[in-house]
């Protein structure tokens, strides 16, 4: 028989193996084995959740009861989906599963002084081309601990029974039997400055640029819309800043001692300072450009730079998806060849414009 | 009654005050040159670019014979389908300019078919025609150079009534005067010719860029084009090569900085062999390339660098003291080409498909055919000739003074260009019948009422524009060479509110951040004040201000495009610089720390 594997270290996955680890486990792995900086972790594979479900439907139906609900029949969601919720996070892990998982986690922070980890959703739909998936699914942050990991792990399962969760698989009529989750679980970035970036403009759809969203403190301040992100826009080619709108920021998540992130107030003298340096602008473009050229398409991508580092070693990713929204419009082209390459200028002069 | 919130508006023309006591100067303008009611109907803008100080009277010819010219080859030579030529008033001295277009479709689509015949006929055989360009300029500046001196001696030269000649001295002090003014008239009529074709090609390519990279930087278009060789590098790099010069031949101790010109060359003199192999290379290097124009427009005050060895002399010191420290003085040519050739291929890379690629091809390709005229003609036009001329202007100024017309040779600048005629046709009747002239009786008052006019209107702030606000501006050349966008025409009149805040907006010229004390210098002669570190506040900057571009920090000016001579040159110095600002030498104090970033277009008073 072969032997079952609830674990992937992000050194041994890829793209390929998202079935298996979901979108966000795949795309680190993928990134880690492309020689980008990620926060060391490894994923809980769906084959745990599958076992860990097989065990839940053969006491009562789970996935069925999903399916035979009405997608317009938000009450009965939202009364199976309390209960699902329940029963996934009450129930007892498999002895292999919990054993793996609790290897995987001392071998991740060994050596680790306080030792922090974020515990993601991985869907196995979520992050592919359907990017609005992403994001009904649960994370949580700065999980300290063996045994609040394990709750966390579950709890990830369990947010795949949320009421947005199961109303967005309804109303796109997507097969229960085909959502599996991955758990990603990886050291936390103490981050001193956080965003996302774009490999491509999202407000015009420009290739030659990459927008850099970037606040204080964790990435979850900018995600949740706390906070307005400075905003700074840089040639992929001349590396030139062609924009820089640096926001009053006045809140950031930082990490709460007893674990779980906090809100904070930003201090006064940094609120109108921005929260990044113009080389780690630089920096952070030649990973972006890396990152774009090793996947052949535009990406959105999550970033953190550590409070305690500096430099390159510094700077790491939390996530990178495909760009969806401008890859869809892209249409009729900006000019065609004319017969002779003054025809063109009849669009100044003939007032064509 | 349904009350309106007042849009905001420049002031009407016929709103403008003239400064009191100044009528009868401002009476000097030519009639056709004077606002007038129907006027207000128009949107007019100060053109600040080329003359940002009163103007006297003689100067106005400048104004003339160039939108004569630019007027002629827009609206009847290549029949530009939606672009006629430029008015020009001018009101306390400041020129105001306003365009005309043509909107009527059936009106544009005959025009175009001109068009076709005619200006695709330049773009096809552009570099045969320029070529024949550089020998008729050529030509042109021999002729003006060739110009005889007037003169009137008391009895006519023998040899010209032995000769049977049978014209008297008198009639060739006119014939002088009309050459010398036709040749100028010429001048302006060929540096149009190629113009407004050169700015169309790269506009269009410009235009092109902004829509499939719409957030791409002016300043990297301007990058994609622009030569390296330009000619308006030419003076500076001679200098750069006098210094280099000087100190091969140890003779660096000679420039002694706050030294004259003159001193100098005089010790240069006696130093023998050495010496005279600096003067040599001297002698060729400032024949073309001094006659490079120190000033920021069109002025006959505005000396060129043959005329008032001054700045030159003053950037040597510097230049040879880079040198002794072991660095490099040469602008890296090589390398800059180079990085040309990559920004083109990585841009060009990341459009969506080969057809864009292919119209990319195209418009960069004629771009950079046309692009040697645009900027290499402003040297023999806008410097080379233009000195010529003023400095031939002087000779007639020099002979009515002779005749006490006035006092000092340079006052025939305050008789405009008709005015001059009749004066030199009363000198002309005086000298023949051997009576007195009556211009000493007449224009030492005029000239002395003209100049405390000038003196007074430079005291007072003109508006950056008059009247309505058009929709769209579609003139290539006022879009790129004066910054003037329906976008920065709001911005300036929204200049107050902006006020509160201590920014100003202008073009991104050259990108960068920048803090440091500004210093603003609202004519040439206050050059001299820049200190090292300082920042450059100015209406407009010229070439032959190369030297002090590696003075100062960053630049800001009121008038500019993203080509304008002041974006250019910082882009090669690596300066910060933001142009086009309309306000910025009127919102800005001088001393005050100022934050200039390149970048974004904006300068923030701190």
């Amino acid at each position: 028989m072969q032997r079952f594997s609830s674990i992937g270290w992000f050194a041994d996955i890829g793209l390929a193996d998202r079935p298996s680890v979901g979108g966000k486990g795949g795309s680190l792995g993928e990134l880690a084995r492309a020689g980008i900086s990620v926060p060391p972790g490894f994923v809980v594979r769906t084959a745990a959740f599958e076992r860990f479900l097989e065990a839940l439907e053969r006491e009562r139906p789970v996935r069925a009861a999903v399916a035979a609900l009405d997608p317009d029949d938000l009450a009965a969601i939202a009364t199976c989906s309390g209960a699902l919720r329940a029963r996934v996070e009450g129930a007892v892990l498999p002895d292999d599963i919990r054993d793996a998982i609790l290897a995987a986690y001392e071998e991740l922070v060994r050596g680790v002084p306080d030792a922090a980890v974020a515990v993601r959703s991985s869907a196995t739909t979520e992050d592919s081309e359907d990017a609005s998936f992403a994001g009904l699914q649960d994370t949580y942050l700065w999980t300290k601990g063996a045994a609040e990991t394990l709750r966390k792990v579950q709890s990830c399962w369990a947010s795949l029974y949320s009421v947005p969760s199961i109303a967005y698989r309804r109303k796109h009529d997507l097969p229960e039997a085909g959502v599996a989750m991955g758990v990603v679980v990886q050291l936390m970035v103490d981050a001193r400055s956080a965003g996302v970036m774009f490999t491509r403009s999202p407000t015009t759809g420009d290739r030659t640029v990459v927008t850099i969203e970037s606040s204080w403190g964790l990435g979850s301040a900018i995600v949740g819309g706390e906070v307005t992100p400075d905003r700074f826009v840089i040639s992929k080619i001349t590396d030139e800043i062609a924009a820089r709108d640096v926001s009053l920021k006045l809140a950031q998540h930082l990490p709460a001692d007893e674990g779980g992130v906090r809100d904070a107030a930003v201090p006064e003298a940094m609120q109108r300072a921005p929260s990044l340096s113009d080389s780690e602008l630089v920096e952070l473009v030649a990973i972006a450009k890396r990152v774009e050229r090793h996947y052949g398409r535009p990406q959105d991508i999550e970033w953190a730079i550590a409070r305690h580092a500096s430099g390159t070693d510094a700077i790491f990713l939390l996530q990178s998806r495909p760009e969806t929204v401008w890859a869809a419009r892209d249409g009729a082209p900006v000019a065609k060849p004319a017969v002779r390459p003054m025809d063109h200028v009849l669009n100044i002069f003939g007032g064509r414009r | 009654m349904n009350i309106q919130p007042k849009p905001k508006a420049f002031p009407l023309p016929s709103q403008v005050k003239l400064v009191k006591g100044t009528e009868r100067a401002q009476a000097m303008y030519p009639y056709f040159m004077q606002f007038t009611r129907a006027d207000d109907e128009r949107f007019w803008f100060y053109n600040a670019m080329h003359f940002p100080e009163p103007m006297p009277a003689f100067d106005t010819v400048t104004g003339e014979a160039a939108y004569h010219a630019l007027g002629a080859f827009n609206t009847r030579v290549h029949v530009l389908p939606t672009v006629l030529g430029i008015d020009q008033r001018i009101v306390n001295g400041r020129v105001y300019i306003g365009g005309n277009a043509v909107t009527d479709p059936k009106e544009i689509e005959r025009r175009t078919a001109e068009f076709q015949q005619r200006a695709f006929y330049y773009y096809e055989h552009w570099e045969d025609l320029y070529a024949n360009w550089r020998r008729k300029m050529a030509a042109l500046i021999e002729e003006a150079q060739a110009i005889p001196t007037p003169d009137l001696p008391e009895f006519d030269p023998l040899e010209a009534s032995h000769s049977g000649r049978g014209i008297a001295s008198n009639h060739f002090v006119l014939t002088a005067y009309h050459k010398t003014l036709d040749g100028y008239f010429r001048m302006w009529q060929h540096h149009f010719e190629f113009l407004l074709l050169g700015y169309g090609a790269y506009l269009t390519f410009f235009d092109f860029c902004k829509k499939a990279f719409p957030e791409i930087t002016d300043q990297t278009i301007a990058r994609m084009v622009a030569g390296m060789d330009a000619e308006m590098f030419r003076p500076d790099d001679e200098l750069k090569k006098l210094a280099r010069k000087a100190v091969e031949l140890d003779l660096d101790s000679k420039f002694v900085e706050g030294a004259s010109a003159e001193d100098i060359l005089k010790s240069l003199e006696q130093m023998g062999a050495r010496g005279k192999e600096w003067l040599t290379a001297f002698a060729s290097a400032r024949d073309p390339w001094f006659n490079v124009g120190v000033g920021d427009g069109f002025y006959h005050y505005h000396r060129s660098w043959n005329d008032d060895l001054s700045i030159p002399f003053s950037a040597l010191p510097g230049y040879m003291r880079h040198l002794r420290e072991g660095k490099s003085l040469e602008r890296p040519v090589a390398a800059l080409k180079a990085e040309r050739e990559k920004i083109i291929a990585e841009y060009r890379a990341m459009l969506n498909s080969d057809e864009e690629r292919g119209a990319f091809d195209q418009m960069i390709g004629l771009s950079h055919r046309v692009f040697p005229y645009v900027e290499d003609h402003k040297f023999y036009c806008e410097h080379w000739y233009t000195a010529l001329f003023f400095n031939k202007i002087r000779e007639f100024g020099a002979l009515l003074a002779k005749w006490n017309f006035f006092a000092d040779g340079e006052d025939i600048f305050q008789l405009t260009r008709y005015e001059v005629e009749a004066a030199l046709s009363d000198l002309m009747t005086a000298w023949s019948n051997g009576s007195a002239p009556r211009g000493p009786d007449c224009w030492p008052n005029i000239v002395k009422e003209r100049k405390a006019a000038l003196a007074e209107w430079a005291k007072h702030e003109t508006p950056p524009a008059l009247g309505p606000v058009p929709e769209v501006i579609n003139d290539p050349a006022i879009v790129m060479l004066w910054g003037i966008t329906a976008d920065n025409l709001n911005a300036w009149l929204n200049a107050d509110s902006l006020a509160d805040t201590g920014e100003i907006r202008g073009f991104a010229a050259s990108s960068g951040v920048v803090e440091g004390i500004a210093r603003v210098v609202k004519t040439v002669d206050e050059i001299a004040r820049l200190q090292e570190g300082d920042i450059l506040v100015c209406h407009v900057t010229n070439p032959s201000w190369a030297p002090i571009f590696r003075k100062i920090r960053a630049a800001v000016s009121d008038i500019g495009g993203s080509m304008s001579h002041a974006a250019i040159v910082a882009r090669e110095y690596g300066l910060p610089a933001v142009v086009g600002t309309g306000t910025a030498t009127q919102k800005i104090k001088d001393g005050q720390r100022i934050r200039v970033d390149g970048a974004r277009g904006v300068v923030t008073i701190l």
